[in-house]
C-alpha cells in the first residue's frame, strides 16, 4: 500500500507544480512506482511542466465520472520507468469532483503505486479540499517572502484542523547572496515562524526555467543545484537521512569582510 | 563611512528581520483569528468600563496583541493595553 502526499502552500506561483512534478521524476529514478495527479481542475499545469501535454486523451473527471477507467487516463512518462501522470481536466471546474470521490480515487491508486502526489491548487476553497481529501500526509511548499509564508500557516492551520497532523515543509527558490545581505528571511527564520519540520530547500535556480520551457523536469539536470535539492527531498521521503545541502547561508566574518571590500571596489568604479 | 557602521552591524536593521517581526505580529492575529474590529470593539467596552472611575486620554489608548517571551524561550500572546490616565475621579472617601 503506497502513500498519498498532498503538496500545497495557500498562495499561488511558489512553486507546488514544478516541486510535484520534480520529487515525482526523483522518486522514480530511485526506482519507486510514483503517480503525480493534477487536482488544479480548470487550471491545469502539470502536464506541461512534464512534457506530456500532448498525450493526453481522458482526464481526472473522466475518471470519477466513470467515462474510462482509470489504467485509460494514467500516462505513462516514457523517460522514467514508473512514472504516471493523472491530468486534470481543463474545460470543467472544481465542483466537478467531491471531496468523497478524490478519496476513492487516492484508494484505488495507492493500492497499484508507492507514491501519490497531489498537485494542490492555491487557495483554501473547494479544489484544495479536493485535494487534500485522501491525503495521508502533506508537504507545504513556501518561497521566503512574507505573503507566501503568511498563506503558508495558514494552510498548516487548515491541514490541522482536517486531520493532516505534522506536514512538512519545502522553503522553495532561496536566494544565497540575498541570505547573505540580511535581505531574505534564512532557512532558521521561516522554520521558527512556521514551527514545521523541514523537508528541503530548493535554491533559486535558473536552470528549473530552462527545464520546465523544454518540458524536463530539473531533476535530470546534473549540474542544477535545484535538480540536486528535489533528488535530495525524494530521498528523504524514502526514508533515507539526508543533511540539508550546504548553501553557505552562514554569514562568517571572512565572507562579511570580502563582500565588504568588494563592495568599496564597486564603488570606485 | 556609512559601509563601516553597516560592517558593525550599527546601520539600519536588516529587511529579513522586519519582514520575520512583522510576520511574527500579523501571524498572531491569523492564529487566534482577532480581526482589527474585534479589537476595537475591546477598546470601546474597556474605554466605557474605566470612564467609571478615570478620564482617560482615549486618542492615546493602544491596545494590541503582543508575543512575551517565556522563561522555557517560547512565546506567549498577551493582550497589551496602553491607556494613559489624565485624572482619576473623585468617588468619595474610601468606598470598599
Amino acid at each position: 500500500m503506497g502513500e498519498v502526499i498532498v503538496i500545497t502552500s495557500g498562495k499561488g506561483g511558489v512553486g507546488k507544480t514544478t516541486t510535484t512534478a520534480n520529487i515525482g521524476a526523483a522518486l522514480a529514478l530511485a526506482g519507486k512506482k510514483v503517480v503525480l495527479v493534477d487536482a488544479d481542475i480548470g487550471l491545469r499545469n502539470l502536464d506541461v511542466v512534464m512534457g506530456l501535454e500532448n498525450r493526453i486523451v481522458y482526464d481526472l473527471v473522466d475518471v470519477v465520472e466513470k467515462v474510462c477507467r482509470l489504467k485509460q487516463a494514467l500516462i505513462k512518462d516514457k523517460r522514467f520507468e514508473g512514472l504516471y501522470l493523472l491530468p486534470a481536466a481543463q474545460t470543467k471546474d472544481k465542483t466537478a469532483v467531491s471531496p468523497q470521490q478524490m478519496q476513492e480515487l487516492c484508494q484505488q491508486l495507492k493500492e497499484e503505486f508507492d507514491y501519490v502526489l497531489i498537485d494542490c491548487p492555491a487557495g483554501i476553497e473547494q479544489g484544495f479540499k479536493n485535494a487534500i481529501a485522501g491525503a495521508d500526509s502533506a508537504i507545504v511548499v513556501t518561497v521566503p517572502e512574507v505573503s507566501a509564508v503568511r498563506d503558508a500557516d495558514r494552510i498548516i492551520g487548515l491541514l490541522a484542523a482536517n486531520e493532516l497532523m505534522d506536514p512538512k515543509l519545502i522553503i522553495n527558490r532561496i536566494r544565497i547572496d540575498m541570505v547573505k545581505r540580511g535581505d531574505m528571511m534564512n532557512i532558521d527564520d521561516t522554520i521558527d515562524i512556521l514551527g514545521i519540520d523541514l523537508l528541503g530547500v530548493v535554491p533559486d535556480d535558473e536552470k528549473v526555467v530552462i527545464s520546465t520551457n523544454k518540458g524536463e523536469p530539473a531533476v535530470l539536470d546534473e549540474g542544477s543545484l535545484a535538480g540536486q535539492a528535489y533528488r535530495n527531498i525524494a530521498r528523504r521521503l524514502m526514508g533515507e537521512n539526508v543533511p540539508i545541502m550546504d548553501l553557505e547561508m552562514d554569514e562568517g566574518f571572512l565572507a562579511k569582510l570580502k563582500r565588504w571590500f568588494s563592495m568599496s571596489k564597486k564603488r570606485s568604479y | 563611512m556609512i559601509d563601516l557602521f553597516k560592517f558593525f552591524g550599527k546601520g539600519e536593521s536588516k529587511s529579513k528581520d522586519i519582514a520575520k517581526e512583522r510576520l511574527k505580529l500579523v501571524l498572531i492575529h491569523d492564529r487566534a483569528n482577532i480581526s482589527p474590529k474585534f479589537l476595537d470593539m475591546i477598546k470601546d467596552d474597556i474605554i466605557k468600563v474605566i470612564s467609571n472611575y478615570m478620564e482617560i486620554d482615549e486618542a492615546g489608548l493602544d491596545i494590541r496583541l503582543s508575543r512575551i517571551p517565556q522563561e522555557d524561550d517560547t512565546y506567549s500572546t498577551a493582550l497589551l493595553a496602553n491607556i494613559p490616565i489624565r485624572r482619576v475621579k473623585n468617588m468619595g472617601p474610601n468606598r470598599g
